[in-house]
C-alpha cells in the first residue's frame, strides 16, 4: 500500500497557462485560488476573465485551506486499472465560505465506509507525490 | 408565446437499428446510421432521397455529407449538431430540425443518433492518459472521471436536501425493467427485475445500484420530420411536435462542480419554456419518457417538470404510478436503463409510438408525449408531442 489516498497510477495533474499558480502554491502548502482585483469576487476552477465583472484582472490569492462539506460520494467500482484493488473511496465536494463559497474536489481521507455528514468542517492537507515525474501536490480533505 | 412553432411541424417516421450489447453490433457505426435511417425514411413513406436535412448531437461520427452521400439525396440544405455531451441534445437536436423546417431552411429533415461505443471507447471507463490538464486535472486524480461519479454527487446533495430515499431511485428501475419485459427490441427483454435483485445489486457509486446505471449498447435511431402541411401527404399518423427546447440555467457550465445552483438536472430554467411553448401543464402530460443515465437524473428531472414537489418524492416515486395503468407512466419502451442506451433518442422514438398508438406498453390515451433528454449535464432538453386532437 502506498502513503497516498488512492493507490497510484491515476494519470497526474499537470498546470497550464491558466493555473499553474494553483498547482504550484499546493507544492507549498498553499492553497491559491482565483480573485478578481477588480471586484474582489472568487470563481472556481479558474477562468480567463472575472464572471462577475468581465475584467481580466483575475489572479490567484492565497487562501485558508478549510471549507464545509457540500456533497460526497462513496465509490465502489473502479472504472481504472490503478484502482481495481482500492476497495470503496470517498470523494468530497468542499465549499470555501471565506472565498465566495466556491467549491473544491478532493478525497475525504479516513475510513471510507464512515458516514460522511453534509455540512460538517474539513481541513486540507497536502498530499505530496514526490515520486512523480514531475512532482506534483494533491489537496485532500480531513474531518475538523 | 405567440409566433412559435408548435404544431408547425411534425414526426412522420421513426425508424431503429437491431439495438446490441456494447461491442456485438455486427456492421459499422456509419452503416448502422444508414439503416436507421432508411428504416425511418420507410416507416415515413419518404424517399431517401428527397432528405435534406439531418440533425444530431454529441458530437456524433456519422457526418450529414456522408450520409446525404450515401443515400443519394438530392440536395443538402440542413446539417446541424447540437453541442454538449451525453443525452442533453436529444430533444434540442428535434428542436433544432423542427425551427430549419418552420422556417424554411429545410423541408425534409433526419434526427438520428448512431453508438457503437465497442469500435470506439466506452462512456463508462475513465481516460488512460499518464498526464491531465485543465478542469478534468481537479478531478480525475481524485477518483472521479466516469458519468456515474459525476453525476452521483448531485443526487446525493438534492436527496440530503430533501430527505429522499433510495425506494425512490428503485421504482424508476423497476418500472423501466418490468416495460422492457413487452418490449422484444428491448436488450433487457427477458430480465427482469425485481426489489430484491435491485436490493442485492452491488453499489456502483452510492447512491446508484448497478440497476440504477444505464446500458452501454450500439445501434442506431432516426425519425423523420417535415412541416405539419406535408405530413398530411404521407400515410402514418403525424406526431406534431407541440415544443422542443435546449439550454441550461445560469453557469450551469461552471467548471469543477462550481455550478451555482447543483443540486438539480439542470431543467429548472429550461421546463417553464417548453411548457409555454407547448401551451400545456404537467397535469396534461398523458405518457412521459425521461432519460436515465441514473435513475437520480429522472428523480430531479420529474421535480423540475413539476410533476412533484421536492419534499413528496419518498410518497410519489412508485413503481405503480409509473406503469401504463398509473398515472404517470414512465419510460414505457424500457428507456436507457432497459431498452437500449441510444443516448436518448430511443426515448423520443418511444413518445411518438405512444402518440401514434404503436407502443409495446400503450397508455390509453397519448395525445401530449413528453420527453426529457440528459439530465445533469449542459446543455439539456425537452419536447412534448402531441397527437391530432392537440393541434
Ligand atoms: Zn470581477
Amino acid at each position: 500500500m502506498s502513503d497516498y489516498y488512492l493507490n497510484p497510477g491515476l494519470a497526474q495533474p499537470m498546470g497550464t497557462e491558466l493555473d499553474e499558480p494553483y498547482w504550484s502554491g499546493l507544492r507549498e502548502n498553499l492553497l491559491r485560488v482565483q480573485q478578481c482585483q477588480a471586484c474582489q469576487g472568487f470563481q472556481w476552477g479558474p477562468e480567463w476573465i472575472c464572471h462577475h465583472c468581465h475584467s481580466d484582472d483575475v489572479t490567484f490569492v492565497e487562501v485558508a485551506a478549510e471549507g464545509v462539506i457540500y456533497s460526497y460520494e462513496r465509490v465502489w467500482h473502479p472504472v481504472h486499472p490503478a484502482l481495481s484493488d482500492q476497495g470503496a473511496y470517498v470523494v468530497v465536494l468542499v465549499e470555501l465560505p471565506h472565498a465566495g463559497n466556491i467549491r473544491m474536489v478532493g478525497n475525504l481521507l479516513g475510513d471510507a465506509e464512515a458516514d460522511v455528514t453534509i455540512g460538517v468542517g474539513v481541513r486540507g492537507v497536502f498530499e505530496h507525490h514526490e515520486d512523480a515525474d514531475p512532482a506534483f501536490t494533491l489537496l485532500q480533505w480531513e474531518r475538523v | 408565446m405567440s409566433n412559435t412553432m408548435r404544431g408547425q411541424v411534425a414526426v412522420v417516421g421513426v425508424g431503429e437499428t437491431e439495438y446490441y450489447k456494447r461491442g456485438q453490433a455486427p456492421d459499422a457505426e456509419f452503416k448502422l446510421a444508414l439503416n436507421a435511417i432508411l428504416r425511418a425514411c420507410e416507416n415515413a413513406g419518404v424517399d431517401p432521397r428527397d432528405v435534406d436535412g439531418f440533425a444530431s448531437y454529441s458530437n456524433d461520427r456519422s457526418d450529414p455529407s456522408k450520409l446525404a452521400a450515401a443515400l443519394g439525396c438530392k440536395e443538402l440544405r440542413f446539417s446541424n449538431m447540437q453541442w454538449g455531451g451525453g443525452g442533453g441534445g436529444g430533444s434540442a437536436a428535434i428542436s433544432n430540425a423542427a425551427a430549419a423546417i418552420y422556417s424554411g431552411v429545410a423541408d425534409t429533415v433526419v434526427v438520428f443518433r448512431a453508438l457503437a461505443q465497442g469500435q470506439f471507447g466506452r462512456f463508462g471507463q475513465g481516460p488512460r492518459t499518464n498526464a491531465i490538464r485543465g478542469d478534468f486535472a481537479y478531478t480525475i486524480p481524485y477518483g472521479l472521471m466516469s458519468p456515474a461519479q459525476m453525476f452521483a454527487m448531485k443526487v446525493v446533495r438534492f436527496m440530503h436536501e430533501h430527505g429522499v430515499e433510495q425506494n425512490a431511485l428503485r421504482a424508476i428501475s423497476l418500472a423501466c425493467y418490468e416495460h422492457a419485459q413487452a418490449n422484444p427490441r428491448a436488450v433487457m427483454h427477458g430480465r427482469p427485475l425485481d426489489e430484491q435483485k435491485y436490493d442485492e445489486s452491488r453499489w456502483i457509486v452510492e447512491p446508484f445500484h448497478l440497476f440504477d446505471c444505464c446500458l452501454e449498447n450500439d445501434g442506431a435511431a432516426a425519425m423523420v420530420l417535415v412541416s405539419a402541411e406535408k405530413a398530411k401527404d404521407f400515410p402514418g399518423k403525424p406526431c406534431y411536435i407541440l415544443g422542443a427546447v435546449g439550454g441550461s440555467h445560469y453557469r450551469a457550465g461552471a467548471s469543477v462542480h462550481n455550478t451555482p445552483d447543483y443540486a438539480t438536472s439542470t431543467f429548472k430554467s429550461l421546463a417553464p419554456r417548453l411548457y409555454e411553448m407547448a401551451q400545456v401543464t404537467a397535469g396534461d402530460v398523458d405518457v412521459l419518457q425521461s432519460y436515465e443515465n441514473f435513475t437520480g437524473g429522472v428523480l430531479m428531472s420529474i421535480v423540475e417538470h413539476g410533476f412533484c414537489e421536492p419534499e413528496a418524492c419518498n410518497e410519489f416515486f412508485t413503481k405503480d404510478r409509473f406503469l401504463t395503468s398509473g398515472q404517470l407512466p414512465l419510460n414505457t419502451s424500457g428507456g436507457n436503463l432497459a431498452e437500449c442506451y441510444m443516448h436518448g433518442l430511443g426515448l423520443n422514438i418511444e413518445a411518438v409510438r405512444q402518440v401514434r398508438g404503436e407502443s409495446t406498453s400503450q397508455v390509453d390515451k397519448a395525445d401530449v408525449s413528453m420527453v426529457i433528454s440528459g439530465p445533469m449535464v449542459t446543455p439539456v432538453s425537452c419536447s412534448i408531442f402531441g397527437s391530432e386532437a392537440t393541434v
